[in-house]
């Protein structure tokens, strides 16, 4: 009985309707809360001491570093759902996570390295935490690239699930690998630049940054997920409903 | 089939028979090894010379090269099995898939990791390894290469049949071998340094009985998903 929540969200047309009603929800808070971490990231947050103003690209950096880890783990639990369920709502939306977690991936690297450039004088440097993050932007390429070479949707779909499964049980090794790989080299003082915990006017905004990340990656990959539903099903009753509708 | 054939036996029948079917075409199965022996060859050509200089380089060299050239043979794992239709006979014959998936790969193993074991003594001297380390190297190589089929075959499970499959498995592998790479070029290089390995020599272990355990049934699950 407690289950009938989880086979009605399963069903396509249920999904795609309740997706719907739910993306006005998440871009309205979404931008509510990022206007909110902006202002008070860039505008009321004091500079800091040693970094000066330049550190406020964390209020971007971190959580787009979050999302794209996060993406990841979205997208492996869809698709571990749709193996075990045999359900095509969880692979659409594991489909969908992929191209928003590489853009955060993309985009946690960039501002990363531009962050990089004024505090450590390098746009790159073979930190652990920065290779970590290159690692993860391979494995999302290599789970679209996947996907894009094969042709039929149910295969595709089974195949890069076992890939995110796959991907999951390695992250964790990999983390610790290239973790420990680096230490043995050199310890590096000057990444723990930030860890002096920050006064509440910092880390306040921070937080209502990634908390409007979180609602953004939710919008988009309903969004994403509706279209890829409507292209799956094309050939369904149902969607000749909707589309009479509009 | 399945009440006739023990698990034991039908593993030790597709052992013979793909050692066979491999040891009627040596060509195939040598072109690894070679492609491993010519890129660490060409290393000193590009670079300088310099036997000390190329000490220091000597366990990247070894590691990339065993890494790509262990990626080139996997096409070689599951492509003919799965175009005559025997990898679906195996898929088939009631007997667990993934047991039958890990002595192919154990064949894999043998024929393609086994022999850059063998000559990577050879090329860690021209790179300027001291005698002493070649222990090293060549244990770190043995754990490293098992952990490296184990986990290709699972890429190659993924890719069978399909067509760019092969940038396709290195995107898909690589990644996933960094680990194998990080410690294998880590034990290499305390070998060389004559310092004791015993630490990164026992995660390639573990990374190699993890792969041994878990990446089978990946791989019988990709090569059932392959098959449909």
């Amino acid at each position: 009985m407690a289950w009938t929540w989880f086979h009605r969200f399963g069903s396509p047309p249920h999904f795609y309707r309740i997706a719907g009603k739910l993306v006005p929800w998440f871009a309205v808070l979404a931008a509510l809360a990022c206007l909110g971490g902006l202002i008070g990231g860039l505008v009321l947050a004091p500079a800091d001491h040693l970094q000066g103003e330049g550190y406020r690209i964390i209020y971007v950096h971190v959580p787009a570093a979050i999302l794209s880890m996060m993406a990841y783990a979205v997208m492996a639990l869809a698709a571990g759902t749709g193996l075990i369920w045999r359900m095509n709502v969880a692979y659409a939306v594991a489909a969908s996570c992929a191209p928003i977690g590489t853009s955060f991936t993309l985009i946690a690297l960039i501002t990363g390295s531009l962050w990089g450039r004024p505090m450590w004088g390098t746009y790159w440097a073979w930190d652990p935490r920065l290779t970590s993050e290159l690692l993860l932007l391979f494995l999302y390429l290599g789970y679209m690239g996947l996907r894009a070479a094969i042709e039929d949707t149910a295969r595709a779909d089974r195949a890069s699930a076992l890939l995110a499964l796959v991907g999951v049980v390695n992250l964790p090794i990999i983390h610790y690998s290239v973790d420990w790989w680096n230490s043995l080299h050199q310890g590096h003082t000057l990444l723990k630049l930030g860890r002096p915990s920050m006064p509440p006017s910092m880390y306040v905004p921070l937080i209502a940054m990634i908390i409007g990340f979180m609602l953004y990656f939710g919008a988009v990959l309903l969004v994403r997920a509706r279209g890829e539903l409507l292209r799956r099903e094309r050939t369904a009753r149902w969607l000749l409903d909707v589309v009479g509708e509009a | 089939m399945s009440a006739l054939l023990s698990p034991g036996g039908a593993a030790a029948q597709l052992i013979r028979r793909d050692l066979r079917l491999a040891l009627r075409r040596p060509g195939e199965w040598l072109q690894p090894l070679g492609f491993f022996v010519i890129v660490t060859v060409l290393f000193p050509l590009a670079l300088d010379p310099e036997l000390s200089r190329l000490r220091d380089m000597a366990p990247g060299v070894i590691w990339v090269a065993a890494l790509l050239s262990s990626l080139l043979a996997l096409e070689l794992l599951f492509r003919e099995d799965g175009q005559d239709g025997s990898l679906e006979q195996l898929a088939l014959s009631g007997l667990s898939l993934a047991w039958l998936l890990l002595a192919k790969t154990c064949v894999h193993w043998l024929l393609t990791g086994l022999p850059l074991v063998i000559v990577a003594p050879l090329l860690a001297t021209a790179l300027g390894a001291p005698v002493a380390a070649l222990p090293g190297v060549l244990a770190a190589l043995f754990l490293g290469s098992i952990a490296l089929s184990l986990i290709g075959a699972i890429g190659a499970a993924l890719t069978l049949g399909l067509r760019r499959g092969g940038t396709l498995l290195a995107l898909i592998v690589l990644p996933l071998a960094v680990p194998v790479l990080v410690f294998g070029a880590q034990a290499t290089a305390l070998a060389i340094a004559l310092e004791p390995l015993a630490g990164p020599l026992y995660l390639l272990g573990a990374l190699a009985v993890l792969a041994a355990t878990l990446a089978p049934l990946a791989a019988a699950g990709a090569v059932r998903i392959s098959l449909e």
